[in-house]
């Protein structure tokens, strides 16, 4: 054998013992596909998608909710009400801090459990303040404490959105009742709206939710509390699922001071538009310029 | 073309014989070549694995959480864009002041961008959650949110970047392949628009976190300037560093005029971003309040907490004594002192331009959380992967390059 001939055929063995070595450090990647289909690949963006194409979709998911959580549910789309917006008012004087609206959401959002995940978190305040920095949410102690008021932060459904703005594909977008929502199933995971958001109300799912069949909330919705995939954004969607059907946010029901209130801000006999008359109301990070529909209230 | 010769006009029958030939060249070496490929392939497959994990595991792999959502795979990227627009320091001597010894040796500069550029394009894809979904960020194909996200401009001028320097290395090495003098009119207008494109790309990358008037700690306008001085001090840097080794190992003639000229543009830059990271320090602590915690987490730690305290010291300490070096006279007769300097000043700006920018954005959180981060073994493991990709990369275009302005792939003489 001459030299180049020699060199060629080792060039030869090293190629192949390179793309070995690369297939065998790909290796892990097939658990991963395993869960992936082409449907699922190939699906289009939510508001592209024809009254017939969501219904195979959300067919779909309930199959393979079944299949990888063994439980059956019903996966709907409901559509905002039109004329309808929505916005919430939090009493800031009689909340205690209990964390029963944490809790509440945890359940009925199907969040995965050893995360104890919740859209809401409670901030536990120095009275006299306002300042986040003085606030802390890893408080353990009977409450309330007299010290201290009781701020729980959840998404502010913002009408100037920065998460919205960022998203680099159109993944989350503010609906017609303004409720921000995302398409789980679009999502590319980048992050950059939980970078935006000046509320921490974003979350991510850094791995597969785990939640035990018999605790799994079966009645979900599209774009709100059906089971995330791995890898994509969520949040608080005022429970869409629920109060696009008329009904209250499972937070607002769990919530043993009547601290909380909701509603249609077009109604002009709602509750909520009397807080918002009568109460000394103001919004979170005002100067930041997001324009939140979550406000916060004092009696007195 | 002018003076077209029978084979070189058939480009049907010539560039598969440049590829080929380039292919032969790419893994042609002495033994100190193929241990560094070896070496450098290594690194990467360990890299290729981990993220095959993080791929099926999830990101919850990493030591991001919803508190530091954003880590060592953003920093690296920001400081890899910063390293792609660097490469332009050798460009406006070459083209807009006629260096001609700098002309001869520019080519290093935009292997160097495409390079960096595929280094930081690897980062954000790595830092995706799903990866399978990439398709949606394509313009025509998904749903591309232009103009009004800043990620999407990103996307728009990095593969902008990366096709422009694609077509001017592939230019000039083609048509030197065919023994032919590339023709000005097919690079020089790409050449001038790199250099403006130079600068948006890291403009663009500083204007993602600026952005934000949620994050203080990025909320800046004189973030996109930093951006800007330290990518003129990492690509310069970088550069001077891989001129030595060309001259040491090949026989390409690297003449001592391009690194003066890199090292006077360092004398500068250096200084400027120091003056820069000064003037934020300066109006951060000054003002005080909570919208300045991040910069006092970053600086001096915050409430008992100071994981990356050591880490920017160690970044300003090094970039002081880069800055001292590269204005000393005694660099200017000793070299080995000018390459302490420009290892000190990529370490430097690789720390503070990378996690050092990103991580204090989130510590403490928006609602004033105390969370910290580090990366662990397999963010790690992820990271050197990507950069034995890039050093790859640049070390097979510089060995075409080398092959090519020296006359030893050439068309003619080939098979």
């Amino acid at each position: 054998m001459d030299d180049a001939s020699r060199r060629g055929a080792l060039k030869a063995c090293g190629a192949l013992l390179g793309s070995t070595a690369f297939a065998r450090a790909l290796a892990p990647l097939t658990e991963w596909t395993d869960d992936l289909s082409v449907d699922a690949f190939l699906q289009k963006h939510y508001k592209e998608l024809t009254t017939d194409e969501m219904a195979a979709v959300l067919t779909r998911l309930e199959d393979e909710t079944a299949l990888d959580h063994g439980v059956e549910v019903t996966i709907s789309d409901p559509r905002p009400t039109p004329g309808v917006s929505f916005g919430y008012a939090l009493n800031l004087s009689v909340c205690v801090g209990c964390r029963k609206c944490a809790q509440a959401c945890h359940v009925e959002n199907n969040h995965d459990r050893a995360t104890h995940n919740s859209y809401i978190r409670v901030l536990e305040m120095k009275k006299g303040s306002i300042d986040l920095e003085l606030g802390r949410t890893d408080y353990a102690h009977p409450v309330p404490s007299p010290e201290r008021f009781y701020m729980p932060v959840q998404c502010h459904q913002c009408d100037n959105a920065p998460c919205v703005k960022v998203c680099p594909v159109e993944a989350t977008w503010k609906e017609e009742d303004g409720i921000v929502v995302v398409d789980y199933n679009w999502c590319i995971g980048c992050r950059y709206c939980e970078a935006a958001c000046p509320y921490h109300a974003r979350r991510f799912n850094w791995e597969k939710p785990e939640i035990p069949a018999e605790e799994i909330n079966p009645d979900q919705g599209y774009l709100s509390n059906r089971i995330r995939p791995q890898g994509v954004m969520e949040k608080c969607t005022f429970c869409l699922h629920r109060t696009r059907n008329g009904r209250l946010p499972a937070c607002l029901e769990a919530c043993p001071t009547g601290a909380r209130v909701f509603g249609d801000l077009n109604d002009a006999d709602s509750d909520i538009r009397w807080v918002l008359a009568n109460k000394r109301v103001f919004v979170l990070k005002e100067d930041v310029g997001t324009r939140p529909r979550f406000f916060y209230y004092f009696d007195k | 073309m002018s003076e077209p010769n029978p084979t070189a006009s058939n480009h049907t029958l010539s560039y598969p014989r440049f590829l080929w030939r380039a292919l032969g060249v790419a893994t042609d070496g002495n033994v100190a070549f193929y241990t560094w490929m070896v070496a450098l392939t290594a690194v990467w497959l360990v890299g290729v694995n981990a993220f095959a994990h993080q791929t099926a595991d999830g990101l919850g792999r990493t030591a991001m959480t919803d508190h530091v959502s954003w880590g060592m795979y953003i920093g690296n990227f920001t400081f890899g864009v910063g390293l792609a627009a660097g490469a332009v320091m050798m460009v406006i001597p070459a083209y807009l002041y006629h260096d001609r010894e700098m002309h001869d040796v520019v080519i290093v500069g935009e292997i160097l961008a495409i390079s960096a550029i595929l280094v930081s394009l690897a980062f954000v894809n790595v830092d995706l959650g799903r990866i399978d979904r990439f398709w949606h960020i394509a313009p025509g194909l998904g749903r591309f949110n232009w103009p009004i996200s800043m990620l999407t401009w990103d996307v728009v001028v990095l593969s902008g970047y990366l096709a422009i320097n694609l077509h001017v290395v592939g230019y000039l090495l083609y048509t030197r392949f065919l023994g032919q003098t590339p023709n000005p009119k097919w690079y020089v207008p790409f050449v001038l628009l790199s250099i403006v494109w130079a600068v948006s790309i890291h403009t663009v990358t500083a204007f993602l976190y600026s952005g934000l008037g949620g994050r203080p700690f990025w909320n800046s306008a004189i973030l996109a300037p930093r951006f800007i001085a330290s990518a003129f001090v990492t690509g310069p840097a970088f550069i001077v560093l891989a001129l030595q080794v060309v001259r040491r190992l090949t026989d390409f003639h690297v003449g001592d005029g391009p690194i003066t000229t890199l090292v006077r543009v360092l004398r500068v830059t250096v200084l400027l971003n120091l003056f820069m990271v000064g003037s934020e320090i300066f109006t951060e602590l000054y003002t005080g309040g909570s919208h300045t915690a991040s910069a006092r987490y970053l600086y001096f730690g915050l409430h008992g907490h100071n994981a990356l305290v050591p880490w920017i010291w160690s970044a300003i300490a090094m970039n002081l004594v880069a800055a001292f070096l590269f204005n000393s006279s005694s660099t200017r007769t000793q070299l080995w002192r000018l390459d302490i300097a420009c290892v000190l000043s990529l370490a430097g700006i690789w720390i503070e331009k990378g996690i050092g920018l990103i991580v204090p954005a989130f510590v403490p959180s928006t609602l004033h959380e105390i969370v910290e981060y580090l990366p662990n073994a397999l963010e790690w493991k992820v990271t050197l992967g990507i950069w034995a990709f890039g050093l790859l990369i640049f070390t097979v275009g510089l060995k075409l390059a080398v092959a090519i302005f020296t006359g030893r792939m050439r068309l003619e003489e080939g098979v």
